[in-house]
């Protein structure tokens, strides 16, 4: 299917959910998982278009790419999916953006289990609480790092169980 | 070797005097067991120096794995917050006597990490004292064998009040 | 405890009375309860790869379940990117897949090009695909060796430890580094490659023909590590595509999915070679034993690229590697690049604002997706196993936690 198809089926499917289609491939030449990318504008549907996205018929979006997270620095975070097909060898791009205050998404790992470990490096590194995630805990830092270091206005701590941090 | 330049001034022939000292640093710098832990990159740089091109057993430096019976310990890499304690903690299972080896620019001062790193420790010697610094990212194989001959300098002066030329 | 009291008064019971003596009611024994242990595997073990830390929780000698603990090499990769401007991110990315340097330069420097529509000159492509392959072999060395040395065979980690030094002594002549290179630059390369290169190379395709060879008959069909290895840690395909799985680890598993392949970036699609699949002729598929046999049919695909590169390489090309690196590296908008390296599938997502710096970078690691798939395939398998399935996944601690 190309873009075009699916953006098609998924605004019927979820009608106002689904935001602007933000088309970058006249500005580059490679035309496979490009800066292309969909807006998606409630972040509660996420994980009904998560399985609509991976159980629908000529869609199955099988693989979870990769799950990142931005900070827009206007005051709101985002999280992106690249979602691909390993059967139809199409891909799909989409965002979510959330307010930095209360960053909430619903988790997709129950769709796609790869989204496990990301989720937990989202909340990690970002700050973003994923509802329903099966383990919830922080995965690369100490539970009790200060702060979201993935953050734009995050300062590292002076001291840390009393090691000196700062050059 | 310093402890054997004695045999010289006994002319005896099967009798040799020297000082105690001189006899267990000779024996402790001659087999110096190394604890076989990586950390980063430098670990990879650590294993060719171990395998068979550059073979780090010929000066009596045998990876072992406890830290209960090794007595030099080479922090191979970057030392980041999380990791810092638990190498406190290895550092302190070791029986004296009891050397360090940082390995690598990461572990010296913090490497590359040293101005964003938020999650890195600016060097091994904010934890643990430190006898050799090898310095490069990685260090080549080399350079931690000659890090390890200083070191072996440096244990057969132990105790004695003597200049350090090295 | 309790049944074999109950047992007792019953005997006891029949025998001091005067009753007619019957057989003692059976008491059905319950099934033997023993508790479950947990074990600490790491961040220091000899047998974890890097700074990594299992916290198993054991019944007996078999494994009920294992929660991964990462982190402990956690070097801010990101935060990095997000301050230093576009080519000084390169020994950054270097450093993440420490075995595999070339492949995570040449994954970063595709990504900033195709962001920035950037041609690169048909040598630079060659060189770079030459050195990516022969890391791929390097690394695949490593992975190999060590896996002998988690299964208990130490000689062929000696022997693929002297051709990695070959390969590396190419890669020195030619940019002066032994490890982490910062070789290749977007737009180009750092150097042109060394004279001494393309013999060198033609040496070494003949030596390591040989030592695949013998590490095959030393290793790969040793009763002894077939043994250790073969129906050990299965992963189902469908689980390994939803898991996320990439490389050697989901091509075992019999999915014919290489992105040199599938979504060919630089001048793959200009060599003939074959996608490396698991197979169910020796061992089942998707298991530790197939995930070895993956790497070892890469290994001889690396060597039939090198080959073909050796002939078609434009020897009387004489442009300068450097002749297409642009001035400004203000790429805007955002990309997500991959490409294959030695582990698996490695992306990276980056969201440029026309600005030297990346606004982020953040990096698709192909160790880090299959290394969340361990707990899954270790459960119900003894301790011994696990290290086993551990060394069959291949991981760098690195570029697990960047």
């Amino acid at each position: 299917m190309t873009h075009s198809e699916i953006i098609v089926l998924l605004r019927s499917r979820f009608g106002d959910a689904i935001g602007q289609w933000h088309d970058m491939s006249s500005d580059n030449a490679y035309q496979r998982q490009m800066g292309s990318y969909l807006d998606v504008t409630e972040p509660g549907v996420i994980q009904k278009l998560a399985f609509f996205l991976r159980d629908e018929k000529g869609l199955e979006f099988n693989n979870l790419i990769l799950l990142s997270t931005l900070d827009n620095s206007d005051g709101s975070l985002s999280v992106v999916y690249h979602v691909e097909s390993t059967q139809y060898q199409h891909e799909l791009t989409f965002k979510v953006t959330l307010p930095r205050d209360n960053a909430k998404v619903p988790t997709v790992c129950t769709v796609w289990s790869h989204a496990n470990w990301h989720e937990r490096e989202a909340w990690d590194m970002m700050g973003i609480r994923f509802e329903g995630h099966p383990d919830h805990r922080r995965i690369l830092l100490e539970e009790d790092y200060p702060g979201h270091p993935l953050r734009k206005d995050f300062r590292e701590p002076d001291f840390y169980h009393g090691m000196k941090v700062p050059y | 070797m310093g402890f054997l330049d004695n045999l010289d001034k006994t002319g005896e022939g099967s009798v040799l005097v020297t000082s105690v000292d001189t006899l267990f640093n000779w024996a402790r710098l001659s087999s110096l067991w190394q604890m076989s832990f990586g950390l980063a990159c430098c670990a990879i740089e650590m294993m060719s120096t171990a395998a068979s091109h550059y073979d780090m057993m010929r000066f009596g430096v045998i990876p072992r794995p406890s830290p209960r019976q090794s007595d030099v310990i080479i922090i191979s890499g970057t030392v980041t917050l999380k990791m810092a304690t638990r190498i406190k903690m290895l550092y302190e299972q070791m029986a004296d006597p009891k050397y360090v080896i940082s390995m690598g620019n990461c572990s010296n001062c913090g490497g590359p990490y040293w101005e964003y790193g938020y999650h890195v420790l600016r060097g091994v010697d904010r934890i643990i004292p430190v006898d050799v610094y090898v310095p490069g990212c990685p260090p080549r194989p080399e350079a931690l064998l000659e890090g390890l001959m200083r070191l072996q300098e440096k244990v057969r002066e132990q105790g004695k009040a003597v200049d350090l030329e090295v | 405890m309790p049944e074999i009291l109950e047992r007792r008064t019953i005997i006891h019971s029949t025998l001091h009375t005067s009753a007619p003596i019957q057989e003692p009611e059976m008491v059905e024994p319950r099934r033997l309860h023993t508790e479950e242990m947990v074990l600490n595997v790491g961040p220091q073990h000899p047998s974890t790869h890097g700074v990594l830390r299992l916290e198993v929780i054991l019944d007996g000698e078999l494994v009920v379940d294992v929660i991964p603990h990462i982190g402990y090499l956690h070097r801010c990769f990101e935060k990095h990117a997000e301050h230093m401007t576009y080519p000084q991110v390169i020994p950054y990315v270097d450093r993440m897949d420490y075995i595999a340097a070339m492949s995570g330069e040449h994954g970063y420097v595709t990504a900033v090009e195709r962001m920035m529509n950037i041609e690169v000159p048909e040598k630079v492509e060659y060189i770079r695909v030459l050195f990516a392959e022969l890391q791929r072999i390097a690394s695949h060395s490593i992975a190999i060796g060590t896996y002998g040395l988690d299964a208990g065979a130490f000689t062929p980690f000696l022997y693929l430890f002297r051709d990695r030094e070959t390969i590396l002594e190419m890669f020195e002549k030619t940019c002066g580094a032994r490890f982490l290179y910062n070789y290749m630059w977007i737009g180009g390369l750092s150097h042109d490659l060394h004279p001494d290169v393309l013999p060198m190379c033609r040496e070494f395709v003949k030596q390591s023909r040989a030592t695949h060879k013998e590490i095959n008959n030393l290793l790969t069909f040793n009763h002894i590590f077939m043994e250790r290895t073969a129906g050990i840690g299965v992963l189902d395909p469908q689980v390994a595509i939803n898991g996320g799985a990439s490389g050697p680890m989901l091509r075992a598993c019999g999915v014919k999915w290489d992105v040199r392949k599938n979504d060919p970036y630089s001048i793959y699609d200009r060599f003939d070679f074959d996608v490396a699949v698991g197979s169910s002729e020796y061992a089942t598929l998707g298991d530790s034993f197939n995930r070895h046999w993956v790497r070892m049919q890469e290994w001889e695909q690396s060597l039939n690229i090198i080959e073909q590169i050796l002939e078609q390489y434009p020897i009387n090309d004489t442009t300068d590697v450097q002749s297409a690196i642009p001035k400004r590296i203000k790429p805007d908008g955002e990309i997500y690049s991959r490409t294959e390296t030695p582990r698996g599938e490695l992306g990276f997502y980056i969201v440029g604002k026309g600005d030297v710096k990346p606004w982020r970078v953040k990096p698709r690691s192909p160790a880090f997706s299959n290394l969340s798939l361990l707990p899954l395939i270790s459960r119900g398998y003894l301790i011994a196993d696990l290290i086993v399935i551990l060394g069959s996944i291949d991981i760098v601690l690195g570029e697990i936690d960047r």
